[in-house]
């Protein structure tokens, strides 16, 4: 079941276009921040909200960078390992990140704080390497500023 | 030097408010465009010889002429800011969106008027959330004092503007793949014709457009077409968002007259190359675009000189490749991340680029062989403009194809000594 409140966030979004088919990835977001992810049942609730078919929104879940189909952690760190990122370091960086939380790429640390991924330029590479921690960006990154960062999310 | 788009940075990178946008001059084009024919606007914005600041450089004027006026056209009709800024090395549109967020909705509103548009969306990377905050924030602002809305200042016309935020894909950034993104449906490339200015979003006739080409419109209908020529040292009008990043002394985006050297770009504004190291090449305006290298360094920045040295100044913000960067390792990573983001639709680009991808993988890794180079060039020639279904592969063998000619010995080091020779 959607909430009341996600609902009514989604149905907000309506007069905004023509047809409400095209809310897809609207309403799949707006669930997700809700939640962290969007699980099966949300997929069909959703689909029955906005007269699309389950597959067809799985089809348009699992095309985006940002649609979580499975749980991730309280904190999703997006580490940006493109042409300037590399350049600059994105593999120490990325090696302090698993080293300091314990996992690998696309995995949630086992206490259900972190989840690190990659992404795609972040669009801020005079301050590479850079990554998002949830919405907020951290840039000129290196081992100690890393660490300091981490505490600042519980 | 005239500043244009950047006049109304704040040294603590704030975003002026609606009134100090306004006491900046701020709305002054709008006001002016209301009380010209939509028409007129257009053949202002053709003189002006603006070209499209997303990569491509499509006279703005000319596209816009496209679209179907008067009183028979299909309405609503559809104005897309593709803020969708996602290729790599490129950070230029997120500094007008974050601190001159109101400048983005002149230029837009001047924009749909000038087509007669019903409805706008400005369609934003997912990630960009301070943009998103200050886009939301100016919007609500300019939607107080009627300058979106139903009858905008008196004047008849009306215009709705809504911002979308991406579920986060490269090939949203693609005219045609932004318009099913936001129809809700995967980013996939449609087939032109018909082209979206005749049948775009829902159908409808649409202009997509570039955030920086935007930022211009309400400055030139202000200012006039001769004005917006005279900013620029070339025969692409205007100023430009440049931009440096990699091992350079000062990274960083600047606003300089189109035609500026790529020299003056590197030398005097990103300050040269860091301490100890020497410059190897540049790829000009994003990873879609071939290395220039040392001899090309005298060349203007602009659409027409840098396509006549056989690249493309692309979005005008240069990655910079230095001497200790193993230029393999460099340009797999820009394979890894085309390849990845390749939406599947065509052989030549998911096949061609995945494959490209991994050979240069074990080339870094010292499993190369001499036949793979050969291999690598006729990926490239594969995935050429005209083999497949929108620019994506085009673009992402731009870089392989260039490296392949300017760093061949380098590629041949790893596979001769069987290892990388930068580790």
């Amino acid at each position: 079941m959607l909430s009341a409140e996600e609902r009514r966030e989604i149905e907000a979004e309506f007069e905004h276009y023509p047809d409400k088919r095209a809310l897809t990835i609207d309403a799949m977001k707006i669930v997700q921040k809700h939640r962290g992810w969007v699980s099966d049942e949300a997929l069909k609730d959703i689909s029955e909200l906005l007269g699309v078919s389950v597959s067809e929104l799985d089809s348009v879940a699992t095309f985006y960078n940002l649609i979580f189909r499975k749980p991730v952690g309280r904190h999703v760190i997006m580490v940006c390992d493109s042409i300037s990122c590399w350049t600059m370091g994105y593999d120490r960086v990325r090696d302090h990140l698993m080293n300091r939380l314990g996992v690998k790429m696309g995995e949630t640390t086992p206490d259900g704080r972190f989840t690190l991924l990659p992404i795609v330029c972040l669009g801020t590479c005079d301050h590479a390497p850079a990554m998002l921690v949830d919405e907020d960006l951290h840039r000129d990154l290196d081992p100690e500023k890393i660490d300091s960062i981490l505490e600042q999310y519980k | 030097m005239e500043k244009v788009l950047t006049k109304d940075v704040q040294a603590d990178h704030s975003a002026l408010d609606i009134k100090r946008y306004e006491l900046a001059g701020g709305y002054q084009g709008v006001r002016k465009a209301l009380k010209m024919a939509p028409n007129d606007v257009v053949e202002v914005v053709k003189q002006s010889g603006l070209r499209g600041r997303g990569g491509a450089g499509f006279p703005t004027g000319l596209k816009w002429s496209f679209v179907p006026r008067g009183a028979n056209a299909p309405h609503p009709k559809y104005l897309c800011c593709n803020a969708d800024e996602m290729e790599p090395g490129t950070f230029k549109d997120r500094l007008l969106m974050e601190e001159t967020p109101h400048q983005l909705i002149e230029g837009m509103i001047c924009a749909a008027y000038a087509i007669e548009a019903d409805v706008a969306y400005i369609f934003l990377r997912g990630e960009y959330f301070l943009s998103a905050e200050r886009l939301r924030k100016a919007l609500a602002e300019a939607y107080e004092h009627n300058y979106l809305g139903k009858n905008i200042l008196g004047s008849g016309y009306n215009l709705e503007m809504h911002l979308h935020l991406s579920g986060g894909r490269y090939m949203c950034g693609e005219e045609t793949g932004l318009l099913n993104a936001l129809e809700g449906k995967r980013a996939n490339p449609r087939t032109k014709p018909p082209f979206p200015q005749i049948s775009g979003l829902f159908g409808k006739p649409t202009i997509v457009q570039n955030v920086e080409t935007l930022c211009n419109v309400h400055h030139i209908i202000k200012n006039g077409p001769d004005w917006f020529k005279g900013l620029s040292k070339s025969e692409d009008g205007g100023t430009k968002l440049y931009g440096a990043s990699g091992k350079v002394k000062r990274p960083g985006v600047w606003e300089l007259p189109m035609g500026t050297t790529i020299r003056e770009i590197l030398e005097e504004h990103a300050g040269g190359m860091k301490e100890g190291l020497k410059f190897r090449g540049l790829l000009p305006g994003g990873a879609s675009t071939d290395f220039l290298v040392e001899e090309h360094l005298d060349l203007k920045m602009d659409f027409t000189e840098v396509q006549k040295a056989g690249s493309r100044m692309g979005t005008g913000t240069m990655i910079v490749m230095d001497d200790r960067t193993c230029p393999v390792g460099f340009v797999k990573n820009l394979e890894h991340f085309f390849a990845q983001e390749s939406c599947g639709w065509c052989t030549p680009c998911w096949s061609g680029l995945s494959w490209a991808e991994n050979m240069l993988q074990s080339i870094e890794g010292g499993q190369g062989q001499e036949s793979d180079l050969d291999r690598l060039a006729f990926i490239c020639r594969m995935a050429a403009p005209g083999n497949t279904f929108c620019a994506l592969a085009p673009g992402a063998v731009e870089p392989l194809q260039s490296a392949l000619n300017y760093f061949r010995e380098d590629f041949e080091r790893h596979i001769h000594e069987k290892r990388c020779p930068w580790r």
